[in-house]
């Protein structure tokens, strides 16, 4: 765990900076795989950023809609750089709903849009877990184990690191495109049902976990849904390049 | 049936059973007693220290943390050479008188152990401050946060439990406040 590095009077947030780099890298990966589906890269890169930008300026905004009258009385405040006044979910729906929007205007294609995202998106993922293991955050479940970490004033799994050794491995397949779709979306399906497969597995070793009663883990159950969504959008997106059909 | 419909019903058996196998156990769901780490979700890490007193003929209380269970506490660490810090002690001030009669306590908890005591103290008065300023002097209660940034502030509700926690500053007195109203607002 290394949450940050004073260098001076400067405090570098080293999880921010893996988020960051993971930014960087996967757009110069969406831009390179959107010119392999012959896309205009450019506009693809520039719909992510204006996704991230507007993202960050949601996140804000809802956040400082619950606090109203203090943000008013201080309006510079919404421009602070301190993540601990973001609303992430508010920003994630806020940025996905601004890209949607500039990709509907640009006319971009579905399908070939999406197979373009794969591999940065999965390259993201990778950085995400390695956020979690600079942060502490997404800590282990209490486990001795011979590769059990110390960390929050207990033994633990590792699952910062099972989350970014399986989010590696997911990025690896998706850069191989071993159904090899010429642009049809199954590769986004593909991360989409790897990533909601390894979500489910990892789930069981996590700490954190928010519980539902009876004991089931909220995530498990959302990401069975996801799961199904996706296997059934990989269907219904190749058919050929999947399993026959055939009745029973 | 097709194949793919059989798969999907495969996958969907596999993922409930490993679901249904992984399920928290009743008991540690419900688990009241937090270990005490400093981390959002836990318990804060309890300590008694020192006041800073100008007066060192003065005897002074020292204040544990773990008494002041029942309010809203803000744990700043805090040093006199450290810029940032400095410079949110006048919105933690101004917190403070407005939000004392709600149920908050602020202990600013000065790295004494890498810092001095007259300094902090002639800090202190030039500020005005009138919450207490605790003296750290052998760094313990640094090592049980896990100091490795100053300022660094811990919000801690009326349960003792730690809720956000702020590396860095200055914190505005924005961000204070927005931070702080959700735990003033809870029941004692």
């Amino acid at each position: 765990m290394l949450p940050f590095m004073q260098i001076g009077p400067l405090l570098l947030q080293m999880p921010v900076l893996a988020l960051l780099a993971g930014i960087w890298i996967g757009l110069y990966l969406v831009e390179k795989e959107a010119n392999r589906l012959q896309l205009d890269g450019n506009a693809l890169y520039t719909g992510v950023l204006a996704g991230l930008l507007a993202g960050i300026a949601g996140a804000r905004l809802f956040y400082a809609a619950n606090y109203a009258s203090f943000y008013l009385s201080d309006p510079l405040s919404l421009l602070a750089l301190t993540p601990q006044t973001l609303l992430p979910a508010a920003g994630l729906v806020t940025g996905l709903m601004v890209a949607a929007i500039y990709g509907w205007r640009q006319r971009m294609p579905l399908r070939p849009t999406l197979d373009a995202l794969a591999p940065g998106v999965a390259l993201f993922l990778v950085t995400l877990g390695a956020n979690h293991f600079l942060s502490g955050d997404a800590y282990g479940a209490p486990a001795v184990l011979p590769w059990s970490i110390y960390l929050w004033d207990a033994q633990r799994h590792p699952s910062q690191i099972y989350e970014t050794v399986l989010a590696l491995a997911i990025f690896l397949i998706i850069r191989r495109r071993p159904l090899g779709q010429p642009g049809n979306g199954v590769n986004f399906s593909l991360l989409i049902a790897l990533s909601a497969a390894a979500r489910i597995f990892l789930e069981a070793y996590r700490g954190d976990s928010v519980i539902w009663p009876g004991g089931f883990r909220t995530v498990q159950i959302i990401g069975t849904g996801v799961l199904v969504a996706a296997l059934w959008l990989m269907h219904v997106w190749s058919p050929s390049s999947l399993p026959a059909s055939s009745e029973t | 049936m097709t194949r793919w419909t059989f798969f999907i019903i495969l996958v969907v058996v596999f993922a409930g059973g490993w679901t249904w196998i992984s399920r928290v156990p009743t008991l540690a769901a419900s688990a009241t007693s937090l270990p005490a780490t400093p981390r959002e979700g836990f318990a804060a890490p309890d300590f008694t220290l020192d006041l800073l007193s100008d007066d060192r003929s003065a005897t002074l209380q020292p204040i544990t943390l773990s008494r002041l269970r029942g309010q809203v506490v803000i744990v700043n660490l805090w040093a006199s050479w450290c810029a940032p810090c400095r410079a949110e002690m006048p919105a933690l001030e101004k917190i403070y008188r407005s939000n004392k009669s709600r149920g908050l306590e602020i202990l600013a908890v000065n790295a004494t152990n890498q810092d001095k005591e007259q300094t902090a103290a002639a800090f202190a008065r030039s500020m005005g401050i009138t919450f207490p300023v605790l003296l750290d002097r052998t760094g313990e209660v640094g090592n049980r946060y896990l100091l490795r940034a100053l300022p660094s502030t811990f919000f801690i509700d009326r349960r003792g439990v730690i809720r956000e926690v702020v590396f860095g500053g200055p914190m505005s007195e924005t961000l204070i406040q927005s931070k702080l109203e959700t735990l003033l607002n809870e029941a004692p």
